[in-house]
């Protein structure tokens, strides 16, 4: 792939599919969107394949300067590289996920979701810290029109506690780049990364990047336009919403705060800390009273989002290399998830708990999926979101005992409220007439959650194929965060054990010692 | 220098005001119906002046070489960055004007020939290095503005707006001439140079307050809070084509005015004048964004949006730098054609009679009925609001990015976050446009040449126009380096 330059090929085939979009009906609009989906599918499984594990940081590179404050530059290392394979796996998904349910002005529904799709990845790919800006800015535009024109009843109100949410997280960091750019003298991430900033200053550097992507993420408390935005999105828009929108979030804290600011995330671990156990906790308790079943999945998104930033700020290798799989975990399984919600409400259009109910008479396919799904959300060995949570935890544990006290029961209530939904959805006896007349999944339905079930447990069984590109990465992010590493809180140290009954002259002989 | 050398460099207002007394012959003896006629010959007219500015801002001219009359004209690099623009506002009002006036009754031949002296006035304005020069230029360019602004004789809006432009436009001016002579009479001159040397030996009270009352005049023409009041008015109530020469070319001909005022003429006593323009800004950010959010009428929406983008050119020129006027100045460009776009997109706004459109609720539903207007007009208005990766994000980028080189990096700060109230009311405008049903009451046909400005105002807008940042930058370079020039 010597200079070929493939990110930006992937770039420009949603893009150009977009604008095709436009021009055909909604028949030609859904076929084009999926072909340009699995065309960067195929593309981005020829990205893993030529991405040489142990090679140069930064592969895939590009530069052009383009423009006149910032470049055309883009690259990818390992972490990007998984991140792009999961947006590049669900895109398909979503194409299929509303390829009936969604009927109304489908040329431009199809053409914001391709647009959405290259934003992401020039999220993932971008190697200039505007471009970077641009690409993650962007993204409000399409995602504010889905949930706008495409939403349920509150849609309007949702749209734009999302727009403005996350736009004023955002500005900040916007400042807090141009003062870093001023100083440094480039705009190359790269460069950036190894660039020491003055502690004082680092600070509010970091401020100013949490401000936006603790949005994006989104943690406690800045979390409350993620259930709106799902609640009104089209079953397509959630899956995109939690599967890979939410993960830019973690992708800046890994890319921007850590390297860049790591006196400062060190100074702030343990606000971090304290918002993302509250985050797990108190979020999952909400989850577990929810009538609506988009917004129970909603809250366990915050949840485990909190498990990913314990983990990232637990500086080792165990915490950041479990975040990155607790977000891949995450984007897979919530995706499944609300794709299941998405299979019923098709069906019956409601998201009531209540309306449903014995389903796995009825529709044992479906039930059998929407099982597994449940038993991964939990966190069941086997599945991806094991490996990234143990991890998590397991890292945590080195640097706050307390802290990984309180994430772990997150996992007992996320089996709780998960286990719960289950029960009211699929097993019981069959209350209602209409969800008891729904027909079981079609071969699209069936498909997509198959290939999505596959994945999950690949990534559980043998997560390797997914942590080997980025193990290099994390270890060059741990070697950097070492020197700023906070003290755990469990540092087992040899003890100076006295014996059973001193007698007289021991006990002077070590007190003269 | 001699007097030929002088007559030569202000070869473009000759040929403007040479070509306006013609027409204005034309126009007397051939009546109404040459109206089309006089109106095509003064776009022509504005085309070749636009032309003849382009060379000096390529050489970047500058300095004693472009001066005439004594030091009281500059054809510089400077000037023809903002000629350009206003060149551009007028030729677009001249295109769109016709088809307006014609509906609404008659297309007079005068409307042409005035807009030529408004622009033949602001061209004066930004070459202007001396006091005098500029209120000449200003006040020529403001009586043909009343005019306009009041074209609409039978229309009792339109008769408002100009008669509370005029007399706000006057109380203006004698604020701007009582600065000027404060000015005159603490310096011992009215020649920017001379006041720019005499001010770097100190700064006498009598002059600061010279200062204020010069720099409020100019804040009024640019409708910058606390001056702002008439905007929403005028805008409102002038006919939209006039409105949309209104948000274009005096804009940019009172911004560039205001940026050579403080740095050629204050430019010894930046930190009396910083403070001035910096509240200015802030407070126009402020007030445009939270102003507009009641609107209903979607031409008092964009006079509050103009409010608000100019407190963002005028934080460019607070940051104090040459590189801070270079950002006013490229983002200036690059508002001239934002307004061109929304107001091409306004007019189009027509119900099936083509009568005009301009309650914001009316507009729902729109992007059913006229898909590539409603993108057009959502374009413009995430283009306004900043949004990457639409072109208006890159004005604000390079006015943030030299304020914070400047080391103001709270004022950047407060600056880019009141930047998100105004997003709410540019959403709204979209929300309506794309979230509301048909409200029924548009129709009619868009025409071509209106089509073609609004195409190509988008394309500008689009993510293409970053293939021009490079260029724009470095004109606006050529342009602020008139600025320090001797």
């Amino acid at each position: 792939m010597n200079g070929f330059p493939i990110l930006s090929l992937m770039l420009a085939v949603p893009l150009v599919a977009a604008i095709a979009c436009l021009f055909a009906d909604a028949k030609g609009a859904r076929w084009i969107a999926l072909a340009a989906t699995l065309v960067d599918f195929v593309l981005g499984i020829i990205l893993w394949s030529h991405y040489q594990v142990g090679g140069a940081q930064w592969q895939f590179t590009e530069s052009v300067p383009l423009f006149a404050g910032f470049k055309w530059a883009l690259g990818i290392d390992g972490i990007a590289l998984v991140l792009i394979l999961l947006s590049v796996f669900l895109m398909p998904m979503c194409i299929g996920a509303s390829w009936l349910a969604v009927q109304k002005r489908v040329p431009e529904y199809m053409a914001l979701f391709l647009l959405i799709e290259t934003l992401i990845i020039g999220v993932f790919t971008a190697q200039d810290i505007f471009l970077f800006y641009i690409f993650f800015e962007a993204g409000l535009i399409p995602m504010y029109l889905v949930i706008g024109i495409w939403g349920g009843a509150d849609r309007i109100y949702a749209s734009y506690k999302f727009f403005l949410y996350t736009l004023l997280g955002s500005v900040l960091m916007l400042v807090a780049m141009m003062w870093m750019v001023n100083l440094a003298g480039t705009s190359d991430v790269p460069t950036l990364m190894e660039y020491h900033f003055p502690v004082a200053a680092q600070k509010w550097l970091w401020l100013a990047f949490f401000a936006s992507f603790a949005v994006k993420m989104p943690m406690w408390p800045v979390h409350t336009w993620l259930p709106d935005a799902h609640v009104q999105a089209p079953t397509a828009g959630s899956i995109i919403l939690a599967g890979v929108l939410l993960k830019m979030g973690g992708y800046g804290f890994i890319r921007f705060s850590l390297p860049m600011f790591p006196e400062a995330s060190a100074y702030f671990a343990p606000l971090v800390w304290g918002l993302s156990m509250v985050a797990v906790v108190y979020t999952s308790l909400v989850a577990l009273v929810q009538s609506d079943m988009k917004k129970l999945i909603a809250y366990s998104s915050v949840a485990h989002m909190g498990v990913v930033t314990i983990g990232l700020f637990a500086f080792n290798r165990q915490g950041l290399e479990g975040s990155m799989m607790v977000m891949l975990a995450h984007g897979l399984v919530s995706g499944a998830l609300f794709f299941c919600v998405g299979v019923i409400y098709d069906r019956l259009h409601t998201r009531e708990i209540n309306r449903y109910g014995g389903l796995s008479i009825n529709m044992p396919k479906y039930a059998l999926f929407f099982m597994f799904f449940t038993m991964a959300s939990v966190g069941l060995p086997g599945t991806a979101n094991f490996v990234g949570e143990f991890l998590s935890l397991g890292g945590i544990y080195q640097a706050s005992s307390w802290v990984a006290l309180i994430a772990t029961t997150g996992i007992i209530l996320g089996a709780a409220y998960m286990l719960y939904l289950y029960r009211r959805v699929a097993f019981g006896e069959q209350k209602n007439a209409d969800a008891a007349a729904m027909p079981d999944l079609d071969g699209r339905e069936w498909t997509m959650l198959a290939l999505l079930a596959a994945a999950t447990l690949w990534m559980g069984v043998y997560p390797e194929s997914f942590i080997a590109p980025m193990r290099a990465d994390i270890a060059h992010l741990d070697a950097r965060l070492a020197q700023a590493k906070p003290k755990g809180d469990a540092q087992v140290t040899p003890g100076n054990p006295a014996s059973v009954a001193p007698t007289e002259e021991e006990h002077a002989q070590g007190s003269a010692e | 220098m001699n007097l030929l050398t002088s007559l030569g460099l202000v070869a473009s207002e000759e040929v403007l005001s040479g070509f306006g007394l013609l027409l204005l012959l034309v126009a007397a003896w051939g009546g109404d119906k040459a109206a089309r006629t006089v109106t095509v010959a003064s776009i022509l007219a504005l085309a070749a002046v636009a032309v003849m500015a382009v060379p000096s801002l390529m050489l970047s001219r500058a300095g004693v070489d472009v001066s005439a009359f004594d030091g009281q004209f500059a054809q510089d690099s400077f000037a023809s960055y903002a000629k350009l623009l206003i060149y551009l506002g007028a030729a677009v009002t001249l295109l769109v004007a016709p088809n307006f006036f014609e509906k609404a009754g008659v297309y007079r031949a005068e409307f042409p020939i005035l807009v030529l002296f408004a622009a033949l006035g602001m061209g004066i304005m930004v070459s202007a290095t001396d006091m005098l020069t500029l209120y000449v230029g200003l006040e020529l360019n403001s009586l043909a503005a009343y005019v306009l602004a009041a074209m609409l004789r039978t229309d009792e809006r339109s008769a408002e707006a100009g008669l509370k432009y005029f007399v706000l436009g006057s109380l203006a001016s004698g604020i701007l001439l009582f600065g000027i002579s404060l000015t005159y009479g603490f310096t011992g001159s009215t020649n920017f140079g001379a006041i720019h040397e005499s001010l770097s030996h100190g700064l006498p009270t009598g002059a600061l307050f010279g200062i204020v009352f010069v720099l409020s005049g100019l804040a009024f023409k640019i409708s910058a809070v606390p001056f702002h009041m008439w905007t929403p008015d005028v805008y409102e109530g002038a006919p939209t084509p006039v409105t949309t020469f209104f948000a274009t070319a005096p804009k940019a001909a009172a911004m560039a005015l205001l940026i050579r005022v403080c740095v050629s003429a204050f430019g010894s006593q930046t930190e009396a004048w910083q403070q001035i323009v910096m509240a200015a800004a802030l407070l126009s950010i402020v007030v445009g964004a939270l102003g507009a959010i009641g609107q209903s009428n979607i031409k008092r929406l964009l006079a509050y949006s103009s409010i608000n983008n100019v407190g963002f050119m005028l934080l460019g020129l607070a940051a104090g730098t040459l590189e801070g006027v270079a950002g006013t100045l490229v983002y200036l460009a690059i508002y001239v054609v934002m307004s061109v776009v929304s107001f091409g997109a306004v007019l189009m706004l027509t119900d099936v009679d083509g009568n005009q459109v301009e309650a914001i609720a009316d507009l729902g539903g729109l992007s059913k009925v006229k898909p590539g207007l409603a993108a057009a007009m959502a374009m413009v208005m995430f283009s306004l609001a900043g949004i990457p990766p639409l072109f208006g994000f890159w004005g604000k980028f390079v006015v943030f990015m030299a304020v914070v080189k400047a080391g103001y990096v709270p004022l950047a700060a407060i600056g880019i976050a009141a930047s998100v109230i105004g997003a709410f009311y540019y959403l709204k405008v979209i929300k309506v446009m794309y979230f509301d049903e048909p409200s029924g009451k548009i129709g009619g046909k868009c025409l071509a040449s209106h089509t073609a400005i609004v195409v190509i105002g988008c394309l500008f807008i689009s993510p293409l126009g970053y293939l021009l940042t490079g260029p724009l930058g470095r004109l606006a370079e050529s342009a602020v380096s008139a600025l320090t020039h001797g």
